[in-house]
């Protein structure tokens, strides 16, 4: 009989705050500028320059820390990592070693037997590298410094998850607390949150864990699922055949779903970690904490039962809408400006998200303005039109964001409450269809929609339907 | 001497400052750290006990800056620290992870 194995999981995620400028200089972190655009002789690693902390970030790391209820470290300190390597201008980054900024924290999850907590070993700043490009013909590499020094946190997990999907619960978890909190972005595909998977396998019911591995480069929730698999088989394999699993960290290449090893415990490489002394220890005062913490802006959470109970929307709406901060934020400022709050959820939970995967995209790509749906649903409650043309007019929204009443007005789409117009041409429609006729007669009650349909099309859509039905119905 | 530096000390020690050094700068180098060394044991001969570790000789905590950008454009100043430059990018050998 095949034995059973475990999988024991832990996480490595960086994340890139959204601080206007570095972490250890004035240089602005905007995204797409020409290459080292962004530097100086600070993010350059220029002899005697001399680096000094932003407070931001302190106080988003701080933020992310109380959010997931960990400790925060009163007494904190940056510490140096040697390495060499050209993305690298200082052959150290200054990150946190010995004293890190938060400690001991949790998130709750969903796990695959209800509700579970991930553990939180720790949490720390560091400084972000630049990016290499490597040239095609020639014999060399070209450095852009422009990322050289953008702040980043990294939240290291405890073992504590057994599956891909806890794994990506977990993910989910950590990036919406943090886009809430408004301290990233957290896009895995642009890199401003990356995640290395530490995984072993062990047989059910043992203590001790089987030997890790390091898994780098994923760059989605698909390829993060598509490594575990991989990952868990690749070593169970090994186990099996009698061969020992080998500590090293290996690049997942997602296109060929394989893996291959970059480098082993052996040749791990020694950082020589020492305290900065360019920097000053980091003094955190009680009142500077409940100082951050009352700024805490409303999670997820919070939002959920609030809309339940203040806008009487169902529990199912409220969890797909603050799914993404960004829809969150377009139902609350649709609401404001006086739409309906079940009538905006309904929008963005069919249309918007039918519109979203159609065009394969994320929530956080939509650009149309709050006020633009609030109007188009204003527009529909005043019976100016009828719900067929709204979802005509809403995909003009989606696409272009263009004002409504403004594109009913100058396309004519609205609303035919024209009773004695509408009489004329559903006589014609009847007229025209006598097998719709005969069939309804004879008990078959959908041959009505049929007519409404042709009825619609006469009217180029604009027909009010329930003048359409009354007036049918007289008719026949 | 109280300490002693093996040849495959001052090797790895050589690995990682990327130094290359010939038998004669081996030998030398060896002699140095060791006195070094010497020099630093002194340190114990005092009583430590209960001292927390000190990362920083001046009384001085929390240097912040606000976030707020203050560099301007300075790219062609930047590169002229590049040894080389190509494309507004500084180029270096052809390295890979």
């Amino acid at each position: 009989m095949s034995k059973e194995y475990e999988t024991v999981i832990g996480l490595e995620v960086h994340v890139e705050l959204a601080t206007k400028t570095k972490i250890f200089c004035g240089c602005s972190t905007a995204f797409g500028a020409e290459p080292n655009a962004h530097t100086c002789p600070v993010c350059t690693g220029m002899p005697g320059s001399l680096p000094v902390l932003n407070k931001q970030v302190v106080e988003y790391a701080m933020a992310v820390g109380i959010a997931t209820n960990c400790d925060i470290t009163q007494y904190s300190k940056f510490d140096r990592k040697n390495y060499f390597y050209p993305d690298n201008p200082q052959n150290y980054q200054i990150s946190q070693l010995y004293l890190p900024i938060c400690r001991n924290g949790y998130v709750e999850i969903n796990g695959e037997n209800g509700k579970k907590k991930v553990g939180i070993h720790e949490i720390h700043m560091e400084e972000d590298a630049g990016k290499l490009i490597h040239s095609e013909w020639d014999d060399c590499s070209m450095v852009d410094y422009n990322r050289s020094g953008v702040p980043l946190i990294e939240i290291v997990s405890e073992p504590d998850m057994r599956s891909a999907d806890e794994v990506i619960a977990y993910l989910e978890k950590l990036r919406l607390i943090i886009q809430y909190l408004g301290a990233s972005d957290c896009k895995l595909n642009e890199g401003s949150m990356r995640a290395d998977v530490n995984l072993s396998v062990r047989e059910v019911g043992a203590e001790k864990f089987g030997t890790r591995t390091e898994m780098k480069n994923l760059n989605s929730f698909k390829a993060i699922a598509r490594a575990i698999e991989n990952e868990r088989q690749r070593q169970i394999d090994l186990i099996e055949d009698g061969e020992a699993v080998v500590q090293e960290t290996r690049r997942w290449d997602d296109n060929k779903e394989y893996s291959y090893a970059m480098r082993s415990k052996e040749d791990a490489q020694d950082y020589r970690y020492f305290p900065e002394p360019d920097l000053v220890p980091i003094v955190i005062s009680d009142e500077w904490i409940e100082q951050v913490k009352a700024r805490q802006p409303e999670l997820r959470d919070e939002k959920m039962t609030r809309y339940e109970a203040d806008y009487k929307i169902p529990a199912y709406d409220a969890d797909i809408i603050t799914s993404s901060k960004k829809m969150a934020d377009i139902f609350e400022e649709a609401v404001a400006d006086g739409a309906n709050p079940k009538k905006v959820s309904n929008y963005l939970m069919g249309e918007t998200m039918r519109l979203l995967k159609d065009k394969s995209m994320d929530p956080d790509d939509i650009t149309f303005s709050p006020a633009n749906l609030a109007a188009l649903i204003k527009l529909i409650d005043a019976g100016t039109i009828n719900s067929s043309v709204a979802k005509e007019v809403f995909e003009k929204i989606f696409e272009e964001d263009i004002d409504p009443e403004k594109y009913v007005e100058e396309n004519g789409l609205k609303m035919d409450n024209d009773e004695d117009g509408l009489r004329g041409i559903i006589e014609q429609v009847v007229a025209d269809n006598p097998q719709s006729v005969q069939d309804y007669h004879n008990g078959k009650e959908k041959a009505i929609g049929f007519l409404v349909g042709q009825t619609m099309k006469a009217t180029k859509g604009k027909a009010n339907p329930g003048i359409i039905n009354k007036i049918l119905k007289e008719l026949l | 001497m109280a300490n002693v530096i093996s040849d495959e000390t001052i090797e790895y020690v050589g690995i990682l400052a990327k130094l290359e050094l010939n038998d004669e700068e081996k030998e030398n180098a060896k002699k140095d750290m060791e006195s070094m060394l010497d020099y630093i044991d002194k340190l114990n001969e005092l009583d430590t006990t209960g001292v927390e570790p000190m990362s920083h000789v001046f009384p001085v905590n929390n240097v912040f800056r606000e976030d707020v950008v203050t560099n301007g454009d300075d790219r062609e100043n930047i590169l002229k620290n590049a040894p080389e430059e190509q494309n507004g990018m500084f180029n270096v050998p052809k390295t890979f992870d």
